[in-house]
């Protein structure tokens, strides 16, 4: 089948294959770290299950690459399930991955906080349930820039998933148990902030048009990863202007202690060169630090992104040693890889 | 009604939202993430195959499988909330071959209580409840006074109509407008224009038998 449009400047054979063909891909790139099984559109661990080890599983839509796929390996997820393009998975899928990682001590789903994610994953939980296998479920939920009431479906996952899995991953591998694991997830939620903005839309390729259009020189703040517009919409200051509003809604929102340690992730939201988000992470040191607290660890890059929508969002983490450690211990994944 | 009249309510979502795909598409792409016109045809695609798999199930165990066919394909929260409403109407008929009017209102009231309990959603949130509710209650309240279930169904789908328009001022408080605070006043949700086409095709399904 040709490709109907040509508005969409991406690389395609039929819109419909873009998710499968993708993970066919990662999963020709990294042999060594993972395996897809295209029956049950699941991304799993090589070696998998490991036998006494907690396992970590997370999904989501596709289109956030590298998360959540980029993530599976050593010392991170055991398995990814990817829907469509932002759009939440289906139980079935897991409800096989759980299978597929199950080494006895139990399985965490770390499920970003969206209707459609939460409301499959619980299902998938019931029937992991029915089968015996023990499952514990963490609902991410750090996005400022939504208000949690009862009026609304609660706070966004967002950039926390990231820190969240590779603290959670590395103390599923030294050997802690299923509380340990789950409440090491808890742990990052309940001490992790983040802000978004973006200067562009994105294109799903379902569609195979923008979600929105912004004109020129205007900035959505608080956006989510799902090319959808912000909060509001204001005219785009100076890079330190910008994050001036973003840290602002971090900080006074995560009320860190005074000379706390904490880790500061720039993330491209898949349309932003570094060069942007070194620059962007430059001014988020001096302002965390003139805000008296004190970036110890840093992520900067495209972690968690919206197709090709240009924008950037920060994540901060309030650390102690155990999550210091944690984040410092070896990981090797196709998107992160240290310490190996 | 019989297994016949669930063939053919799913033929015509199937249809329907095929027509309706890119309207959904623009619908959710206002205040959400633009791929319900996608995810739903999808799933009724599925539905439909199914369907024409196991043509030999009652009109209950049609509708559970139908639903189970939801869960499996559609994703995101759609999936879910359809998923669960038809499996929970199909279970009020159990193994019976056939059903009247007051049995249906059983169907769409039990689907409805599963979608207001995973979803969390009541009226005036802005959801596909704003369009199912309505739609219950008037076929509920035009068969209790008499009228033919053809009529009473007319009725029922024109109050989801309503009840879709309604959503238009309305500020999202559930699901993914929910996040857009008050810039989600001023559009028709998605999910409550694909319940009111869902309701509208049962409505030519039951009229089409007679």
């Amino acid at each position: 089948m040709a490709v109907e449009t040509n508005l969409m400047r991406k690389f395609l054979n039929a819109p419909a294959d873009v998710v499968k063909e993708s993970l066919a891909g990662l999963a020709a790139a990294h042999p060594d770290l993972l395996r897809y099984d295209a029956a049950a559109q699941i991304l799993v661990r090589k070696g998998a299950p490991k036998r006494g080890k907690v396992a970590l599983i997370s999904g989501g839509g596709s289109g956030h690459e590298p998360l959540h796929g980029g993530f599976v390996g050593v010392g991170m997820l055991d398995a990814a399930c990817p829907g469509e393009v932002f759009t939440s998975p289906v139980p079935g899928q897991m409800l096989a991955a759980t299978k597929a990682v199950d080494g006895g001590a139990g399985v965490v789903h770390i499920v970003k906080n969206y209707t459609g994610d939460v409301l499959n994953f619980k299902l998938a939980a019931e029937d992991a349930a029915d089968e015996g296998i023990k499952v514990t479920s963490v609902v991410i939920d750090d996005d400022v820039a939504v208000q949690d009431s009862l009026y609304t479906a609660g706070r966004r996952g967002v950039g926390a998933t990231v820190l969240a899995e590779k603290i959670a991953g590395a103390a599923a591998e030294t050997g802690a148990d299923l509380t340990k694991v789950t409440d090491t997830v808890k742990r990052v939620n309940e001490r992790a902030r983040s802000f978004g903005v973006a200067l562009s839309s994105c294109v799903p390729p379902a569609s195979g048009k923008a979600i929105f259009d912004l004109p020129e020189g205007q900035i959505e703040l608080g956006i989510g990863i799902h090319g959808e517009p912000g909060r509001r919409r204001a005219p785009l200051g100076t890079a330190n202007e910008v994050v001036d509003v973003i840290v602002e809604a971090v900080v006074s929102d995560l009320k860190p202690k005074k000379g706390s340690k904490v880790l500061a992730f720039v993330n491209g939201m898949g349309g932003t060169p570094l060069l942007e988000l070194y620059l962007l992470y430059g001014e988020v040191d001096k302002k965390l630090r003139a805000a008296g607290v004190e970036p110890v660890r840093n992520l900067v890059g495209s972690y968690i992104t919206s197709l090709e929508m240009a924008g950037a969002s920060l994540t901060v983490l309030e650390l102690d040693e155990e999550l210091i450690r944690y984040w410092d211990a070896p990981v090797h994944t196709p998107a992160l890889r240290w310490g190996v | 009604m019989d297994a016949a009249t669930i063939t053919s309510w799913m033929r015509e979502i199937d249809a329907v939202m095929r027509v309706e795909r890119d309207h959904l598409v623009q619908l959710d792409a206002a205040i959400g993430d633009g791929d319900h016109g996608i995810n739903m045809v999808r799933g009724f695609e599925a539905v439909v195959q199914a369907i024409d798999a196991d043509s030999t199930l009652p009109p209950g165990k049609l509708l559970i499988l139908s639903g189970r066919t939801l869960v499996s394909t559609v994703g995101g929260a759609s999936g879910p909330l359809w998923g669960s409403a038809l499996r929970s109407g199909g279970r009020v008929l159990g193994d019976q071959a056939s059903f009247a009017g007051p049995q249906l209102v059983d169907v769409l009231a039990a689907a409805l209580a599963s979608v207001k309990d995973l979803g969390t959603a009541s009226v005036g949130d802005k959801t596909m409840v704003d369009a199912l509710e309505p739609a219950v209650d008037t076929l509920r309240a035009r068969l209790e006074s008499g009228a033919s279930v053809d009529d009473a169904l007319d009725a029922a789908a024109d109050a989801a109509e309503d009840g879709m328009r309604s959503t238009i001022p309305l500020q999202a408080r559930k699901g993914r407008a929910s996040y857009l605070g008050e810039r989600s006043v001023g559009h028709q949700d998605p999910g409550a224009t694909s319940t009111a086409l869902i309701i509208r095709a049962l409505q030519k399904a039951v009229t089409a038998e007679a």
